[in-house]
């Protein structure tokens, strides 16, 4: 167990200097220079080049990226920004990511506050119409991309029935905060769903709860305590696939509704070719991508003592 | 003499007696688990059809998914003819039919530039359908399996490179690499192209935006063939360890016979299964790449574009046209993969129901 995560933690700074290398070496062969794109419309040779041999930019490729390493690691220090001159990338950065992680929150308690009572109440259910209902509109929305359900739920909430803002980002106590959480959570609510409805009619086949109920317990006692707290155990593996999915799904729903957080800094950065942006984001995304699957993979044994991962012996 | 209508004729009777002597009950969508299930897997070793026809043989008895493949089918048919099926020409602009309302000469209604709605649907579903086809047959086919072949087959370093590669193209978020990867090497590919038509007289190539559907295609290959690889490698593991595959050895097959022979039998079913689940993830890939601006570049359509240019909120107060059919499309093709899929993997993946 202990060795299993260690393993999985030693590989995590190879294969973050690998895509360091292959997102730097792209950009750099990528069409455009930063340095054009800043002068803007006072472009001047002499100052040019100049600002390149000051930015480091004419040493080859592998000076600047061990370079770049260095800085981040000795220092945390991910350049400076070329498009807001002369401040560093960790400051912006850090703001944007205080917003999508408040979007990413909302969209965690919308998905599971919803997904979990629909997925019981189908599982319970199971077989009436309902039930039938409820899997066959998760089946739907589970197959639909967010810019699809984006302006559907945008036609519905906001024009038709006017009760959520449109867009804007006012903070997490905000009204403004739901409809972007929504579009987000929908695929990972139909998840949720079908999830908990497999695992509760797997719960329900179990032996203890016919015990249960063969000794007289209360209907919503055997319902609440056993099925609901064996039925909960496997959904934390499918935190997995939600952070996975709110990786793609943050890029569309923040542009849409002009979020400022990660995902729309990164398109405006990319677009106005600020390449230590787009490093920074690339290497932070991957690095917490990266190790919120191995928490996930860790916890689920210590959850579930039936689970053993990497088939070594729990200590 | 006339036949008897009043009761089924003999062979549906012995189907009959089947399902209420042997087989009830359903599966989570609703279909019966008829009595040919039963039936084919009965039939199969005595009528010496392969694994394959029998799964396809369940496939086909789910009228759910037959209606599904149907609407794929002709969808990604009327799409690939495009340019002999459509009305206008996708560029064709008539000012004063400007965002109209649909008619009868214009059934989706026209976009902002007078041109046909319907027309651009069309196209646009093509330029998904070519991109997640190049892809799959890339990305999926080619290279995961000759790679998980080679990884399975080799073994020692061989494994070690791919499977290392693999797991870095997989335990990132792709999105991200892909545009830059797409973004980046668009230019360069671009001049290369440009270089070749006019050394060649060649004009057709950057026009007919043949650059973009390679380039995206293979930005999405790169993220998209470890699953199939490492699925592949691990049918090859087992099956390297299996009697037949020795004594095919012994009998002195060579390698390549003993992966055609031996081993690409053994994966063409998850093989199948992936096929299915992954065409909605790659058209959905294609979709946010073409959605963000960097998919394949105006004027020839594209779904996502057009959906980005009609999602604001003024479009879908006043002319809710211009995404709704956009969007019909592309809900339809998704629901249409994600039942098919689902159903593929009941149909040729008998031990996960």
């Amino acid at each position: 167990m202990g060795t299993y995560a260690a393993r999985r933690l030693l590989w995590l700074p190879f294969l973050l200097l690998i895509v360091t290398f292959v997102t730097f070496a792209l950009l750099r062969v990528g069409p455009g220079d930063p340095v054009q794109v800043w002068l803007g419309q006072h472009q001047n040779d002499e100052v040019r080049a100049r600002l390149r041999a000051q930015l480091g930019l004419d040493d080859p490729l592998v000076v600047q990226y061990v370079r770049y390493v260095e800085g981040v690691v000795t220092r945390l220090d991910f350049g400076e920004s070329l498009r807001y001159r002369g401040r560093p990338v960790s400051e912006l950065l850090s703001k944007r990511m205080l917003v999508s992680l408040q979007l990413n929150a909302a969209v965690v308690i919308i998905t599971l506050g919803v997904g979990i009572p629909v997925g019981l109440f189908a599982g319970l259910k199971q077989g009436t119409g309902l039930d039938v209902v409820a899997v066959t509109i998760a089946l739907v929305f589970q197959s639909l991309p967010v810019f699809i359900t984006a302006p559907v739920l945008l036609l519905m909430f906001a024009l038709k029935l006017d009760l959520l803002p449109a867009s804007g980002w006012e903070g997490f106590f905000s009204p403004n905060i739901v409809m972007p959480a929504l579009v987000m959570g929908v695929p990972g609510i139909a998840i949720v769903v079908r999830f908990v409805r497999a695992s509760v009619l797997d719960v329900m086949a179990q032996d203890y709860i016919r015990t249960a109920r063969a000794k007289g317990l209360a209907e919503s006692t055997v319902q609440w305590r056993h099925i609901l707290r064996n039925a909960m155990l496997p959904l934390w593996t499918i935190f997995g696939f939600t952070i996975a999915g709110l990786a793609g799904g943050t890029f569309i729903v923040e542009i849409y509704f002009g979020i400022p957080g990660v995902g729309l800094f990164a398109i405006e950065s990319f677009f106005q070719r600020d390449y230590p942006v787009l490093l920074a984001i690339a290497v932070i995304t991957t690095a917490l991508f990266v190790l919120a699957n191995l928490i996930i993979d860790v916890t689920y044994s210590l959850l579930d003592p039936r689970i053993r991962v990497g088939g070594g012996n729990v200590t | 003499m006339l036949p008897d209508r009043s009761g089924p004729p003999p062979h549906e009777h012995g189907h009959r007696q089947h399902t209420d002597d042997q087989l009830q009950g359903t599966d989570w969508s609703g279909n019966e688990l008829g009595p040919s299930d039963r039936e084919a897997l009965d039939e199969g070793p005595s009528t010496g059809q392969s694994y394959l026809s029998l799964s396809m043989r369940r496939l086909m008895r789910k009228k759910v998914a037959v209606v599904c493949l149907s609407v794929i089918v002709l969808m990604y048919g009327g799409a690939l003819l495009s340019p002999l099926i459509t009305p206008y020409e996708y560029t064709a602009q008539d000012l004063s039919q400007s965002r109209a309302k649909p008619t009868l000469a214009h059934p989706f209604g026209s976009d902002r530039l007078g041109r046909d709605m319907l027309t651009r649907v069309i196209y646009g579903l093509r330029t998904t359908v070519i991109i997640t086809v190049l892809s799959l047959l890339g990305g999926t086919l080619i290279m995961g399996v000759v790679l998980g072949l080679l990884s399975g087959y080799m073994g020692r370093w061989v494994d070690g490179l791919i499977m290392r590669t693999g797991e870095v193209t997989s335990s990132i978020p792709d999105i991200m690499l892909i545009l830059i990867f797409v973004a980046s090497l668009r230019p360069r590919f671009v001049g290369a192209v440009q270089a070749f038509e006019d050394a060649t007289g060649i004009d057709w190539l950057l026009r007919l935006g043949i650059v973009d559907y390679a380039i995206i295609s293979l930005g999405l290959s790169i993220f998209g063939w470890f699953g199939m690889a490492r699925l592949v490698r691990g049918q090859v593991l087992q099956a390297r360890e299996s009697v037949y595959t020795e004594a095919a050895l012994v009998a002195g097959s060579s390698t390549v016979r003993i992966l055609r022979v031996h081993m690409l039998p053994n994966i063409l079913s998850p093989l199948i299964v992936s096929i299915s689940a992954g065409l909605g993830s790659v058209a959905g890939a294609e979709l946010i790449l073409s959605w963000i601006g960097i998919g394949v570049q105006p004027p020839v359509p594209s779904l996502g574009r057009m959906m980005f240019e009609n999602g604001s909120i003024q479009v879908l107060r006043n002319e809710p046209h211009l995404i709704m059919f956009p969007i019909g499309t592309v809900t339809l093709l998704f629901l249409c993969f994600s039942i098919l899929g689902d159903a593929v993997n009941d149909a040729f993946n008998p031990r996960a129901r």
